[in-house]
């Protein structure tokens, strides 16, 4: 398969990536379909994943974009690791972070500041994530 | 149920009203070109007695309280005694959680449930790395027996019900129950509960873990043989299709794959040698209850009718109460939307009522918040509420299967149960003629994991095509800030955690903890049930990590071999 598109861009290669203890698998499976289908390279994490496996992955598979799924609430505590560990890794700077799960609207702005790009909470159509992806990927 | 003659003359009749009074009116057209259930299950525009026509009454759905139980599992169903209604609870430490059962049991609630916080759901204590953010969180943190005596402190449990919502890590908390039970001197029989400790459906759809699905099994065998001889008013597992469901399945494929996961523990039980009617009266169900209500009512009238005959068929039960399938419900989480929150309370009450209407013995109501963070003290007091309207207002306790003999329910009941069938068939053939060989080998080929996110992404399409309307979220939108009252955790509950855990540990008697770990260690390698020495080891203070560990080094931690289709 060609990682090259016509207009010359290189093919968008997502992590979709679930961290911590937390199970809930459903979206994070949805998504990374979605991602597929529309035309991205999608690697999957897999579950129960510390965040420096995470940052491990997402450094050695070069990837464009790191989807971070989390409905335990331990987004305050891992998020910040991810992001962390990227920064060490002179990866931030080029990866677009997205959080998906139930994040509270006082944690957000928070997730923000740190750096994540936009969070996409119960509800969100699969659409708008993919658009926001396709905008926002390659400007990193 | 008609005769042949009646038959003709309902089938002439709607065949004139087609052509003179409805087809006139499709002319103007319909809503939809389809309509299909929430479970993407076609349903027709009308229902009559040539739906039904094959139903046999007595044999099909007879009285309630006898086989097979379509028309309920007893006879008096909601007039003798209303539901359970059983909210779950548990967050940050067990003091805290101790307080909330205080609340829920004066606020008149009859059963308590625990939620547990991630670390003890995947059996590692609130010390270890991977744990470091979760403790505390979604639930209660129970590292050893010091725990579980703070958590029931002030209560008496010969006089309550309380059910626990674990897996992995399931016999070690039931083994502290009854450490518990046996330092409250309540007698071991007496003590009373429910354990979801459901390990097959975690492998297919909620992926708590900790070994390979095959020991994992037996452990839960275990934990039932135990219970059938000490705890015989204890229910041993939850078989639960709730999990498969939220994990995006539809309503015909939470239904199979429960049963089957039922009837792989009914095979693994009888391979181990014990009478059926002796076990399969303490096996006990789980369900969701979606927004589709009269698919959701079908579903528990054909599920509880599949029990009764394939325990008979299959299994050679004769006890009723080895037929008679009991269940809790949960309404859907899934289906709460974090948009215009205060709608979940009517999504809530239509899930509840489908449950209430399809026979469910007890029930847990979602709070309105949940799709934003844990709910809070308001929303869980309307969540409880809504039940107590149904029960006390609504009439819909007052009357036995209120939906039975209705076209569209026998009719949907009918094809569930054809279509429920039909996938146990699949399964079972998987495992040459077993059921649990079927799932086990079912787990790592991935089969389950397909089916479910094969259903799963249709809907998501659905919903994104605006097929599916979710009120608030692709239709009837408004711009809002969502600020509701929202319980937060105490970033200190960590802390008190591990300092308590801490304590426990300098306090023990390091001697008996290890005895009694060499001694469960001995269980395993000699094929014993391994019920004993768990209970021993927690009475020794041995934390949940410590028992897991054990059973680590035997087996090796599992791994998902399956990944997204």
């Amino acid at each position: 398969m060609s990682t090259e598109h016509t207009d010359g861009q290189r093919t968008i290669r997502c992590l979709v990536a679930k961290v911590g203890l937390d199970g809930h698998d459903r979206g994070a499976h949805v998504i990374a379909r979605a991602f597929r289908d529309a035309g991205f390279e999608v690697i999957y994490s897999g579950l129960h994943q510390a965040p420096d496996q995470i940052v491990q992955a997402a450094v050695q598979e070069d990837v464009d974009v790191l989807g971070v799924s989390i409905l335990s609430g331990a987004h305050d505590t891992l998020v910040p690791k991810i992001i962390d560990g990227l920064k060490k890794y002179d990866a931030f700077d080029d990866t677009l972070v997205l959080v998906g799960g139930i994040v509270p609207d006082d944690d957000r702005e928070e997730l923000y500041e740190l750096g994540v790009a936009e969070i996409f909470g119960p509800g969100s159509s699969m659409q708008d994530t993919i658009d926001f992806v396709r905008e926002n990927a390659h400007q990193r | 149920m008609f005769d042949e003659e009646d038959l003709a003359e309902i089938r002439a009749e709607r065949e004139r009203w087609e052509s003179e009074t409805l087809e006139p009116f499709l002319e103007k057209g319909e809503r939809k070109d389809e309509f299909v259930t929430v479970s993407n299950h076609e349903v027709d525009r009308l229902y009559t007695p040539e739906d039904v026509a094959d139903l046999d009454y007595d044999e099909d759905l007879g009285y309630p309280g006898e086989p097979p139980y379509t028309r309920g599992a007893y006879p008096t169903m909601y007039r003798g005694r209303t539901w359970t209604m059983r909210q779950f609870a548990g967050f940050g430490t067990a003091e805290e959680t101790n307080e909330r059962f205080h609340y829920l049991i004066d606020e008149g609630q009859t059963g308590l449930s625990t939620a547990f916080d991630m670390p003890s759901l995947m059996g590692i204590d609130s010390d270890h790395p991977m744990s470091e953010g979760e403790v505390g969180k979604e639930g209660v943190a129970v590292d050893t027996l010091r725990d579980m005596e703070i958590l029931f402190d002030g209560i008496d449990i010969s006089e309550i019900s309380t059910s626990f919502t674990i897996n992995p890590s399931a016999a070690v908390i039931y083994a502290m129950y009854i450490a518990l039970a046996d330092q409250q001197g309540v007698d071991r029989k007496e003590v009373r509960g429910t354990l979801q400790n459901d390990m097959l459906k975690e492998f297919i759809a909620q992926k708590e873990w900790v070994i390979p699905p095959a020991p994992s099994l037996d452990i839960v065998t275990d934990t039932i043989e135990f219970a059938v001889e000490e705890t015989p008013k204890f229910h041993p597992v939850s078989i639960s299709g709730y999990h498969i469901r939220e994990a995006g399945s539809t309503a015909i494929q939470e239904a199979a794959f429960t049963l089957a996961d039922g009837f792989a523990y009914v095979e693994d039980c009888l391979d181990r040698g014990m009478a059926v009617d002796e076990f399969a009266p303490l096996l006990s169900f789980f369900f969701n209850s979606h927004n589709s209500i009269f698919e959701e009512i079908s579903k528990f009238r054909a599920s509880r009718r599949i029990w009764a005959n394939v325990m008979d068929e299959w299994y050679g039960a004769e006890a009723a109460e080895s037929k008679r399938l009991k269940f809790h419900t949960q309404t859907a989480g899934q289906s709460l939307t974090a948009q215009q929150p205060l709608n979940n309370i009517v999504r809530v009450t239509i899930q509840a009522l489908a449950a209430v209407m399809g026979g469910t013995q007890s029930l847990h109501t979602n709070s309105y918040d949940e799709a934003l963070a844990l709910p809070s003290e308001d929303a869980v007091r309307v969540a409880l509420r809504t039940q107590q309207i149904i029960g006390e207002e609504s009439g819909a306790a007052d009357i036995v299967d209120p939906m039975g003999g209705s076209f569209a329910i026998e009719k949907l009941t009918d094809e569930m149960e054809t279509e429920i069938m039909a996938y146990i068939e699949e399964i079972k053939e998987m495992g040459d003629g077993s059921v649990r060989d079927g799932v086990l080998n079912g787990i790592p080929q991935g089969y389950f994991h397909r089916e479910i996110q094969d259903a799963s992404y249709e809907y998501q399409k659905r919903v994104d095509a605006g097929k599916e309307v979710v009120v608030g979220v692709n239709e009837y939108t408004i711009d809002e800030e969502t600020d509701p009252d929202i319980l937060k955790i105490d970033p200190e509950t960590r802390d008190r955690q591990l300092n308590r855990l801490e304590r426990t540990k300098n306090e023990r008697d390091d001697t008996e903890v290890e005895a009694t770990l060499e001694a469960l260690s001995e269980a395993i390698d000699d094929g014993e049930n391994v019920m004993p020495s768990i209970i021993d080891a927690v009475k020794a203070y041995v934390t949940m990590g410590e028992i897991m560990e054990v059973f680590e080094e035997h087996y090796g931690a599992y791994q998902e071999t399956a990944s997204p289709a």
